[in-house]
């Protein structure tokens, strides 16, 4: 023990970076937020050593519930290798001297920026959100008294205005990502900007499910095996995105695909969002039309 | 069409004090369903202040205000919890606003301006809310073709329609109007009050509405009250009241109306 002592003395920080009573004071925030799910939290956010805007919530929520033990993997869109997710990384690398990872599977918490892991998550598993605006209603009402209000008496007809606007408008729903989802049968809630893709997926997931933002200072969260609804009209029923084509790489179809421009004559591919996912497949044997097309060998 | 011999609004004793000024004092009436009082008054003589006491958005400084409620009980509506007090604002009343700013969403189409008071109480078939919605417009005579235009692109009379509509579309019992056709000009004025007159009459609608244009309360009221000063100084039945004004100020405040 006193070896570990010493060399904590010696590190210019606290361990993960924030100091135990902030960590204590999110740690009662994040316990609330499970208690009540989908219920957001206010807590004292901290200045971080990274803008607003870069998931300081989430890197709280994640330095508040990170030990040495912890395996950490880290995305932003999906990616593992985008600057978000190498610096969010690097930074409790350093800080909290844990392993890293960008196996969806080997990690026990996985931040993340708009995405949700196309490989399902188990128990025990951590996912934490970096959250820019917590409140679904807030480009409806304006005011956060009245939306407090509106929460606590569950008055969420707004939200429909909102879905029925687009209807009239669009012929369908046209919100594609930030969509609001209901939890436990309770709380309107914002999933972050993932995509609307993402959004079976949380629900009576066995992972338990973090959301920080660190500028609105709200803390909320999705207990392992809640249920969790995306709002929708009786005729016009929640659909999530398709697309037309299977990852270029690794040939998958069940899974969300970004756009890459390839050149400046109107090339372009569809692509895994989730790097990891479309590296584990590729590396299963799966082609996908740009790699050549084979099947797995068996 | 006064249905039941019992009150839907009873009002006792109001009175609401702003510091040392008087709102409006010892204001008492009972309102049967289907009836619709007129207050009027000159500036300043509390009917605002008082029809904010009535619709829950200014707690009296003394006095109660009771309302009997769908499934037939009285209840103090300063007693109700919040939620409660709310789903009564959104369903069994309607409060239409002198600026129909206040009570439209300016930024959703009319439709949904409509629509908003059916998703709030659970309605989530978007083919049914749409038609409701149109029936509605119908009905207050907006062109069914403007559906999908925001209230910031209708005129002054159209916006104050729709704020109508918007209201009388959970079917409530009660509607407050606050000048309803203050800031628009007669002839529109004319066509709201025509369809007004007409809606209540349909819907046997109760209705307390203020105004100081006592052509307006002519139209519209069944019974009238006149203010001054925060108090109540006449009432009665608006034929006989306007035709035989029995207090100097009432006498006063109709042979001010112009004649053309």
């Amino acid at each position: 023990m006193s070896a570990n002592a010493a060399a904590e003395a010696a590190r210019p920080y606290n361990y993960a970076y924030l100091d135990e009573q902030t960590k204590r004071m999110i740690r009662r925030a994040i316990l609330k937020a499970i208690a009540i799910p989908g219920y957001q939290v206010p807590f004292a956010s901290r200045e971080m050593p990274m803008p607003y805007g870069w998931g300081t919530g989430g890197v709280q929520v994640t330095a508040s519930i990170i030990g040495p033990s912890d395996v950490l993997k880290v995305i932003d869109q999906g990616s593992d290798d985008t600057t978000n997710a190498v610096s969010i990384r690097k930074f409790f690398e350093k800080t909290a001297g844990v392993a890293v990872t960008t196996a969806t599977t080997a990690a026990s918490i996985i931040q993340t920026r708009h995405r949700i892991p196309e490989t399902p998550l188990g128990a025990g598993q951590v996912l934490v959100y970096q959250v820019p605006i917590p409140e679904p209603l807030r480009f409806l009402e304006p005011r956060e008294t009245e939306t407090r209000k509106m929460h606590a008496l569950a008055e969420y007809g707004l939200m429909h205005v909102k879905l029925y606007e687009d209807i009239a408008k669009h012929g369908r729903i046209a919100k594609t990502y930030d969509y609001p989802v209901m939890v436990g049968g309770r709380y309107l809630m914002d999933p972050s900007p993932t995509p609307k893709f993402d959004n079976p997926k949380m629900h009576r997931s066995p992972a338990l499910q973090l959301f920080g933002a660190g500028r609105e200072k709200r803390i909320y969260a999705v207990p392992p095996h809640t249920d969790v609804v995306s709002l929708d009209f009786d005729d016009h029923p929640f659909e999530v995105n398709k697309f037309d084509k299977p990852c270029a790489l690794c040939g998958a179809t069940d899974v969300y695909l970004d756009e890459v421009i390839l050149d400046d004559r109107g090339g372009r591919m569809f692509v895994c969002s989730d790097t990891d996912n479309c590296e584990t497949r590729r590396a299963d044997g799966h082609r996908g039309e740009l790699l050549g097309n084979e099947e797995p060998r068996a | 069409m006064i249905t039941d011999d019992q009150p839907l609004l009873t009002a006792r004793g109001i009175t609401k004090m702003y510091g040392r000024h008087v709102g409006c004092t010892d204001v008492s009436f009972d309102l049967f369903a289907g009836e619709v009082l007129a207050v009027v008054g000159e500036s300043g003589s509390g009917k605002s202040t008082l029809l904010s006491v009535l619709s829950t958005r200014l707690e009296p400084t003394a006095g109660t205000v009771c309302y009997r409620m769908r499934d037939g009980e009285m209840r103090d509506i300063y007693r109700l919890n919040e939620a409660e007090r709310r789903l009564l604002m959104r369903t069994d009343w309607g409060f239409v606003h002198q600026d129909a700013r206040e009570g439209l969403r300016m930024g959703i189409s009319a439709g949904g301006n409509v629509g908003e008071r059916l998703m709030a109480i659970g309605s989530r078939h978007y083919g049914e809310i749409r038609a409701t919605a149109l029936d509605w417009l119908g009905r207050v005579e907006i062109d069914l073709a403007r559906v999908d235009d925001a209230p910031k692109t209708f005129s002054g009379g159209m916006r104050q329609r729709l704020q109508i509509a918007r209201n009388l579309v959970t079917q409530p019992r009660l509607v407050y109007m606050d000048e309803p056709t203050g800031g628009l000009d007669v002839s529109v004025q004319a066509r709201l009050l025509d369809l007004l007159r007409g809606l209540v009459a349909d819907l046997g609608l109760a209705v307390v509405i203020v105004t100081h244009d006592l052509a307006v309360a002519r139209l519209l009221s069944h019974r009238i009250m006149v203010m001054r000063a925060g108090r109540v100084i006449e009432t009665g039945l608006t034929d006989q009241v306007l035709d035989d004004p029995r207090e100097p100020y009432t006498q006063l405040l109709v042979s001010s109306v112009l004649q053309v």
